[in-house]
């Protein structure tokens, strides 16, 4: 995982790169200020910090250090209350080099029109996400993440609306649309519906999820591969990273897309121009809003780009799932009605000790899941040959399969407890609790709420202390957030059709946790934080309940 | 002979003229609304009615917007044909001042001491009135500015407070909005003669969009009403039904709509410079005509018409 596992090399080839001063990802500041001065734009840089928790295989150091650059083209009449942003990533090597072409050719193009009514920011930013993150906290005068940024000295009012660019080659045969964004948030639908309107009118191929679309709704082929695109987008949702560049700006309200160009090798292929008409018509769209774009869905799902989904039709389908829970618990509360009180000698509930032991237990398993693995990195590094990027990990995922041995400790540690009722009091608790947590997670990212329901419903409603041992753990197991989160890699590999061994599976589902971790630390990204400190202790509730004796 | 035409002379009653162009809508999007008052204020103007008999009511201001990548121009054909905004244009009530309440105060007369005159419709007995709406209407009601409406019973009562005040000799009301012929469905007072674009339940249509400029310029109804104004001349004796004519089905989509059942002329006879233009008739002469024959004044007819109508008469389809 990552070319320099071993810290010890990386240690010293930081150090020479350091000596020679030769940065890993060159980003020419000056030449950009004066290309982008030279085009009428006023150009400002913004220089930031950021310390991350432990060094990915991206950056492969601790402390990234970048600069944006971005340019303002100042509206010729228009008070400067409003702005749009045009934004091109500067990534290493040949990532995105066509981008930043494309956006000062457009930059000197749209300088000579006095149509515009709002201001348009010009960005480059350094470090992808990262950078991105500094300048727009920068802009909002907000600081959520802990980063460090010099502040930015010039303003273009509200953003209303953003496009970021990815092109690699000249010459694209596509362009890609994509719309997922942090926490599975997504940008107003038209915004998407915007860009297929100008893809149909200019005659550029468009898709979306890669996936061109197809005409034939009607077979069973056509349906299939409109699912498959749907399925595509719910797990890119569900892991709530921003899949673009864009992805920062919708947690300010600002509609974002990111714009990808692909050369697949097809006959028919557009030039950069085609692309600038594109977008010079899609900002002059948006440039005579009058408002935020408000009018069309905020949550829906997409198996093409001319067809969606809206929230009024796949809400139910949760509904349902979360129906069999609070059915279940109503189940319990009637059965615990009806059992004879005070049987026992002891108090006639079961005692609300018992049922707090398992629920502050599996909470600070959580809790340990949620902390350990990035404060023992250092300690782990020292004992074992792994690189820290790996020691945060494998230290996850023990921790993770440590909490699998519980029930049987908890047990050493209480003495007479163990009732009938007991384990349905606890597992009333358990299924109360499991179905406001998925309600919660479905209002805000649905993809990850239905695919969390899908796999812990079942269980959740079907385990009893009474049913078999040995196969009921197994399919917990099976069902658990972790493998879960392993299958829905695999899964996502086919989907793209590029699918991967066992071997690379297993090394990308390491570094789907990695990322997972490192987006919380860096965005705000809730996914691994409800994953370790709700959705895991919820599980190990009713993996206590399996082994209750 | 020219004894005979001498009747023509005092037949249509009116003395002076006045126009009241309204265009309610606001926004970039709107360009159509103002450039159809634009494109009717043109007509007026060319025809007669000077500035002080003109109250120009425009919503927003389309010329100096912004987004418009032609500033200080409004045009109303694609390709930049015709600008209408030009350098003479007299704008009474602008941007947030075209309310209900001002309209309906114009209308009515009932405006504060302070208010200038460029803002007062002046008109007495003798005049005849034109009024050019147009904006996004529905059944029975008219948007103005995007946050209220007028309804067509509201009108109709202001027509007919102008009726008792004796503020009109007659009345030439063109709507041009969606579902159009609503809005004078209710009128009941005399000497009201009513145009629209659209029949309720139907949407009148705009023109043609400008690539350049990005929006549509016109809506169809107005764009051959401009069409066949352009070639009305002060001279020229084309008459009502010549305008109840204009924008067939098959020009505008919709059916345009007109009523008449309430106008004591026959709109055969009445000219079109009788609303649109400020047209004094004066023909040179030697010979002598012999005025001492009574000549039946048409005020009289006025009123004994006033009893016999009733007050929802039936309505005119166009």
């Amino acid at each position: 995982m990552g070319l320099l596992s071993d810290p010890n090399r990386r240690r010293a080839l930081t150090k020479l790169l350091t000596r020679l001063n030769a940065p890993i990802c060159g980003m020419p500041v000056d030449w950009l200020v004066k290309t982008m001065q030279s085009r009428g734009l006023e150009v400002f840089t913004q220089s930031f910090t950021r310390k991350l928790p432990f060094p990915d295989e991206n950056k492969e150091r601790y402390m990234v250090r970048g600069t944006n650059v971005y340019g303002i083209l100042r509206a010729p009449r228009a008070p400067r209350t409003e702005a749009l942003v045009l934004s091109a990533p500067c990534s290493e090597g040949n990532n995105n080099n066509q981008a930043v072409g494309l956006l000062l050719g457009l930059a000197q193009y749209f300088r000579s029109q006095i149509h515009w009514a709002k201001d348009i920011i010009f960005l480059v930013n350094e470090h992808d996400l990262i950078g991105m993150q500094a300048w727009l906290e920068g802009y909002h005068h907000t600081n959520t993440t802990g980063g460090d940024w010099s502040p930015l000295q010039g303003r273009g009012g509200s953003i209303q609306a953003a496009l970021s660019l990815e092109l690699s080659s000249d010459v694209i045969t596509s362009l890609d649309l994509v719309l997922e964004g942090l926490n599975g948030q997504l940008p107003n639908l038209d915004l998407a519906n915007l860009f297929y309107a100008f893809c149909q009118k200019i005659g550029v191929l468009c898709t979306i999820q890669g996936k061109l679309q197809r005409n034939d709704w009607d077979t069973t082929s056509g349906y299939s591969h409109a699912a498959q695109t749907m399925m595509l987008m719910v797990l890119k949702q569900a892991s709530g990273r921003p899949w673009g560049d864009h992805g920062l700006f919708l947690r300010y309200h600002i509609e974002a897309a990111s714009i990808r160009g692909i050369n697949s090798f097809r006959q028919y292929k557009t030039d950069t121009t085609t692309i600038g008409r594109l977008l010079e018509g899609m900002y002059r769209k948006l440039n005579n809003l009058l408002e935020r774009l408000h009018q069309s869905y905020f949550f829906y799902l997409m198996p093409s780009l001319s067809r969606f989904v809206s929230i009024g039709y796949y809400m139910p389908a949760f509904g349902l799932l979360a129906v069999i829970l609070l059915l279940r618990a109503l189940d319990l509360w009637v059965q615990l009605g009806a059992s004879p009180p005070g049987t026992e000698d002891g108090p006639s509930s079961p005692g609300v000790l018992s049922i707090l032991t398992p629920v502050v237990i599996s909470h600070m398993t959580g809790v340990a899941l949620y902390t350990l693995p990035i404060l023992s990195q250092e300690m782990a590094v020292q004992h074992f040959p792994v690189s820290e990027t790996e020691a945060v990990v494998l230290t996850a995922i023990a921790i993770y399969t440590a909490g699998l041995a519980l029930p049987h400790n908890t047990h050493r540690l209480l003495q007479g407890e163990g009732t009938e009722e007991g384990w349905r009091v606890l597992k009333l608790v358990a299924l109360l609790y499991l179905a406001v947590l998925l309600g919660c997670t479905a209002l805000i990212n649905f993809s990850l709420g239905f695919i969390l329901a899908l796999s812990l419903v079942p269980i959740a409603a079907f385990i009893t202390p009474h049913t078999p041992k040995a196969l009921s753990a197994a399919i917990m197991v099976l069902l658990s957030p972790g493998c879960t989160l392993l299958y829905c890699v695999f899964v996502f590999q086919e989907l793209q059709e590029t699918p991967v061994s066992l071997q690379d599976g297993w090394m990308l589902f390491l570094s789907v946790i990695s990322q997972g971790i490192l987006d919380h630390a860096l965005y705000g990204s809730l996914v691994y934080p409800l994953l370790a400190l709700l959705i895991y202790p919820c599980w190990l509730l009713l993996w206590n309940i399996l082994f209750w004796k | 002979m020219l004894q005979a035409k001498a009747g023509q002379f005092f037949s249509s009653g009116h003395t002076n003229n006045w126009a009241v162009l309204v265009c309610t809508s606001r926004f970039w999007f709107n360009y159509r609304h103002v450039a159809n008052t634009l494109s009717v204020y043109r007509s007026v103007k060319r025809l007669g009615i000077p500035d002080s008999h003109i109250v120009l009511m425009l919503a927003d201001d389309m010329a100096c917007n912004h987004r418009n990548p032609k500033p200080a121009t409004v045009f109303s054909h694609k390709n930049m044909e015709l600008n209408v905004y030009g350098d003479d244009v007299e704008v009474d009530y602008r941007g947030y001042e075209v309310t209900v309440e001002n309209f309906l105060r114009v209308l009515t007369g009932r405006l504060p001491p302070s208010t200038p005159r460029s803002k007062r419709l002046l008109s007495d007995d003798h005049s005849n009135i034109l009024i050019y709406l147009t904006g996004h209407g529905g059944n029975g009601f008219l948007k103005f500015q995007d946050s209220e409406e007028i309804s067509n019973v509201e009108l109709a009562d202001a027509f007919e407070q102008m009726w008792t005040k004796r503020r009109y000799n007659e009345l030439l009301f063109i709507i041009d909005t969606c579902q159009g012929a609503s809005m004078y469905e209710r009128f009941y007072s005399p000497n009201l003669m009513a145009l629209a674009s659209s029949q309720v339940g139907e949407d009148s249509l705009s023109h043609q969009p400008d690539l350049a400029i990005g929006v549509h310029l016109m809506d169809r109804y107005t764009f051959y009403l401009l069409e066949f104004l352009e070639d009305i001349h002060p001279a020229s004796t084309a008459n009502m039904n010549d305008l109840f004519k204009v924008c067939p089905k098959s020009q505008c989509v919709s059916t345009p709509g007109h009523r008449t059942d309430l106008f004591l002329r026959d709109p055969g006879n009445v000219l079109i410079t009788d609303f649109f233009g400020s047209v004094r008739k004066v023909e040179i002469t030697m010979e002598t005509i012999n005025l001492t024959a009574p000549m039946v004044k048409v005020t009289s007819h006025i009123k004994c018409y006033r009893e016999e109508l009733t007050v929802l008469s039936s309505r005119t389809k166009g």
